[in-house]
């Protein structure tokens, strides 16, 4: 099988790291070779933060590249239109559809661009979810990445199932029935 | 081979050590080298600890060593710099029980303040370096480094990358294989390293340097590709991956022992290939040896050391081929910044009302050198601030300081500024210092440090007092204060730096991402209230967000409540919610 790309962009902070694991679990279990690269350090704190997905038969490098990316899973606008360059011809971008204001943009050094969605719907494929909106709804805003998973879940091939398991065992104990729900919000969101 | 895993390359590193039947591991926090430690406290038959800083660790190791067991020391690449002074000379005494030092670079700059190369280090250290390309060679050249170790009697360097690091691969767990502790002899001609000692163990390290080299010729860990034989590429670490993205038509000579260099190895390669390249990141280390023995490689000519690689450069630079993408689209720039409830940015905010300058260090605080806030004005290395200090004042005499003061974290103050205040005391300067103290090792993930009351396995322990340890220095204005008590701190500030003498201002608030920080509450606008002028902005908090009319809004979800907006404010359209 050819390997497949995913990226997931976000600011430092909204929980890239869990998504991550989350699917490296997933394919891992599926029996695919997996590589997943991370961001630590520095850019956690509240910087643009990028980790990327890679699993197929047999994966050499660790990173997607330009025009490489089958998936964009980005947790804010801004940060998917930073990144929309990684995907290919006919890749997917999921968005959570927030705004958090850079540094740039607070100081009044930079404009926050306006009808981020609108513009990259003209030239891919664009979900847009206030998944925050629906993780408040759960009572907890923090899970609003899990509800990104559920969506993300729906377009590739992995068993119910399995999700269920594989978040189970990567969410800390405290938060899986949380997550778990989170995760069901995502899966049916219309 | 058993279970298999999905490990971080820093988390297969530990399981090497797991399972070489290490028994000791010491280490100070440092991107990107930390999850080593934090994953060897999961194995209880081994001992690990964060020591104060690298130099303490890695005698730490030795010392481990040379009562007979295996032990390993991890630290970020500019750790080696403090550590360097017992490394060169562990060198010579090499070693009883096997021990490895693991080196974390940081190509491309993710989280340092500079980019140089470990291997070059260690080759003038006369230490050998493995380079592992993935998380599972991670775990074995970990487990092979020792062996390494004792058979060649030598501390042996794990060279790796934030790539490999941060990046998870697939992972075949074993067993740990218990390894019996090494009688202790006494043993001074190889542990007492003093000129009669040193004299015949640096011939012992010459010639041990040289069986190397030539035993690099059948070590596993370097091995042959060979296929098409026009290129020719000898590569190691992560670059290899990259290597066989861009051209899996290559022939290629992966080195898993970067120094020594297996000469016999790579000569036999470069005689079989056209041409022959050399893809390393940051310094030409390869390279430079290759040429010198008269093969004629490319390299560095056509690539870069500054920064990562990737598959695309080299097909565009190796290959000619261009990778068509789409152009990336011209966005704000979104640098890191301190969080929402960040006790520094209160600090900073008051120093720049103050408009006072700070010699910085390095940690989350280095954030306040960039605008809104704007207070730091140098950072240099761990531990620099107070010592920086003090060289501008010996330089313009004290009222030139007079408006300074030097910045720097808990963790960072008992890594090495402690030295740097020793001498500002013993040598009469009148800084005024400021210990941002909020609890713990913040940049690199909220590790305990020894001021914290916790050890890294987790027991309750002595906790340092910082104030006490000033006062026992000597220094008589020694202060604690409420990070968030800006207008105390404004009037403690002031005073201060006025003063003829050194002081100390401790600025007790935790990090409010500690799991034991609560959060007491949430703020809010008041629109209505609101006149725009803009003040709660100026600390540059992220959760605040600024409407096209002017007014501000601030998100619930990021607000941590820390008031600092609240406090700014001076027509009451900001509020608490207090939980």
């Amino acid at each position: 099988m050819e390997t497949k790309n995913i990226i997931i962009v976000g600011v430092g902070g909204q929980g890239t790291l869990l998504t991550s694991r989350i699917l490296g679990g997933i394919t891992t279990a599926a029996g695919y070779d997996v590589k997943l690269s991370e961001v630590h350090g520095m850019s956690q704190r509240g910087g643009s933060v990028v980790t990327y997905v890679r699993y197929g038969a047999s994966v050499a490098e660790p990173i997607v590249e330009e025009g490489q990316a089958d998936v964009l899973i980005a947790f804010e606008r801004l940060e998917a239109l930073r990144y929309a360059h990684f995907l290919k011809k006919d890749g997917v971008i999921i968005i959570n559809d927030q705004r958090i204001d850079p540094i740039t943009v607070v100081t009044g050094m930079a404009e926050y661009p306006e009808k981020i969605i609108e513009n990259l719907s003209a030239k891919y494929k664009v979900i847009a979810v206030d998944a925050m909106e629906e993780a408040k709804k759960l009572g907890n805003p923090k899970v609003f990445n899990t509800v990104i998973i559920g969506i993300a879940a729906r377009h590739m091939d992995f068993e119910y199932d399995k999700w269920v398991e594989v978040i189970r065992n990567t969410v800390p104990a405290k938060t899986v029935e949380m997550n778990l729900k989170a995760f069901e919000t995502g899966y049916h969101l219309k | 081979m058993g279970e298999k895993k999905i490990m971080l390359g820093n988390a297969a590193i530990a399981r090497g050590a797991y399972e070489a039947g290490v028994k000791v591991s010491a280490a100070y926090p440092g991107t990107p080298s930390t999850e080593i430690s934090e994953n060897m406290v999961q194995y209880p038959e081994i001992y690990a600890e964060w020591s104060p800083n690298e130099k303490v660790a890695t005698e730490v190791a030795i010392g481990a060593s040379f009562a007979g067991v295996r032990s390993m020391v991890s630290m970020k690449h500019v750790g080696v710099n403090v550590a360097s002074d017992p490394l060169f000379t562990a060198s010579y005494t090499g070693v009883k029980g096997g021990m490895v030092l693991v080196a974390a670079d940081d190509p491309g700059m993710y989280s340092s303040q500079n980019e140089q190369d470990s291997r070059l280090v260690a080759r003038t250290a006369l230490i050998p370096v493995f380079e592992p390309s993935d998380s599972m060679e991670a775990k074995e050249f970990t487990k092979y480094a020792f062996e390494c170790s004792e058979k060649y009697d030598t501390p042996v360097m794990i060279r790796t990358t934030t790539r490999l690091a941060h990046s998870q691969g697939v992972v075949e767990l074993c067993d740990r294989v218990e390894v019996e502790d090494k009688p202790y002899e006494r043993d001074i001609r190889k542990m007492v390293m003093m000129p009669g000692n040193a004299i015949p163990r640096h011939v012992f390290v010459e010639q041990r340097m040289k069986r190397m080299a030539e035993d690099g010729y059948d070590m596993p860990i370097n091995r042959i590709e060979m296929n098409d034989t026009r290129i020719g590429v000898i590569t190691s670490g992560i670059p290899y991956q990259y290597v066989k993205e861009a051209m899996p038509e290559a022939s290629v000579l992966k080195l898993g022992m970067v120094n020594p260099l297996p000469r016999k190895l790579i000569e036999e390669f470069a005689s079989k290939v056209e041409q022959v390249y050399v893809v390393e990141e940051l310094e030409p280390h390869i390279e430079t040896q290759v040429r010198a023995w008269g093969i004629d490689a490319k390299g560095k000519e056509l690539l870069t050391v500054q920064g990562e690689y990737s598959a695309n450069l080299l097909r565009e630079r190796l290959l000619g081929i261009k990778v068509e993408t789409d152009e990336p689209k011209k966005v704000p720039a979104r640098p890191p910044i301190l969080c929402p409830g960040c006790p520094h940015r209160s600090v900073f905010s008051v120093l720049n009302q103050l408009k006072i300058h700070a010699a910085g260090d390095i940690g989350c605080y280095t954030l306040g050198a960039v605008a809104p806030l704007s207070v730091i004005d140098t950072t240099v290395c761990m531990g620099s601030s107070i010592s920086t200090l003090h060289g501008m004042e010996k330089a313009k005499g004290k009222d030139y300081i007079k408006n300074w003061v030097a910045v720097i974290g808990d963790s960072t103050f008992l890594h090495t500024g402690v030295n740097s205040l020793m001498n500002m005391v013993y040598n009469k300067g009148t800084g005024t210092v400021i210990i941002l103290d909020n609890s713990t090792t913040g940049m690199t993930g909220h590790q305990d440090h020894a001021a914290t009351g916790k050890t890294l396995m987790g027991e309750p322990t002595y906790a340092i007092n910082i104030a006490g340890l000033c006062r026992a220095m000597g220094i008589e204005s020694v202060h604690e204060i409420d990070a968030f008590d800006i207008e105390g701190l404004a009037k403690l500030i002031r005073e201060e730096v006025a003063k003829d003498e050194i002081s100390v201002i401790i600025t007790k608030s935790p990090c409010v991402l500690l799991k034991t920080t609560k959060v007491t509450g949430v703020c809010h606008a008041v629109p209505e209230k609101c006149k725009k002028c803009g003040m709660c902005l100026k600390p540059g908090c992220p959760a605040i967000i600024r409407q096209p009319d002017g007014t501000i809004l601030i998100d619930d979800t990021m607000c941590n409540g820390c008031g600092l907006c609240m406090k700014r404010c001076k027509f009451g359209a900001i509020v608490k919610e207090e939980f």
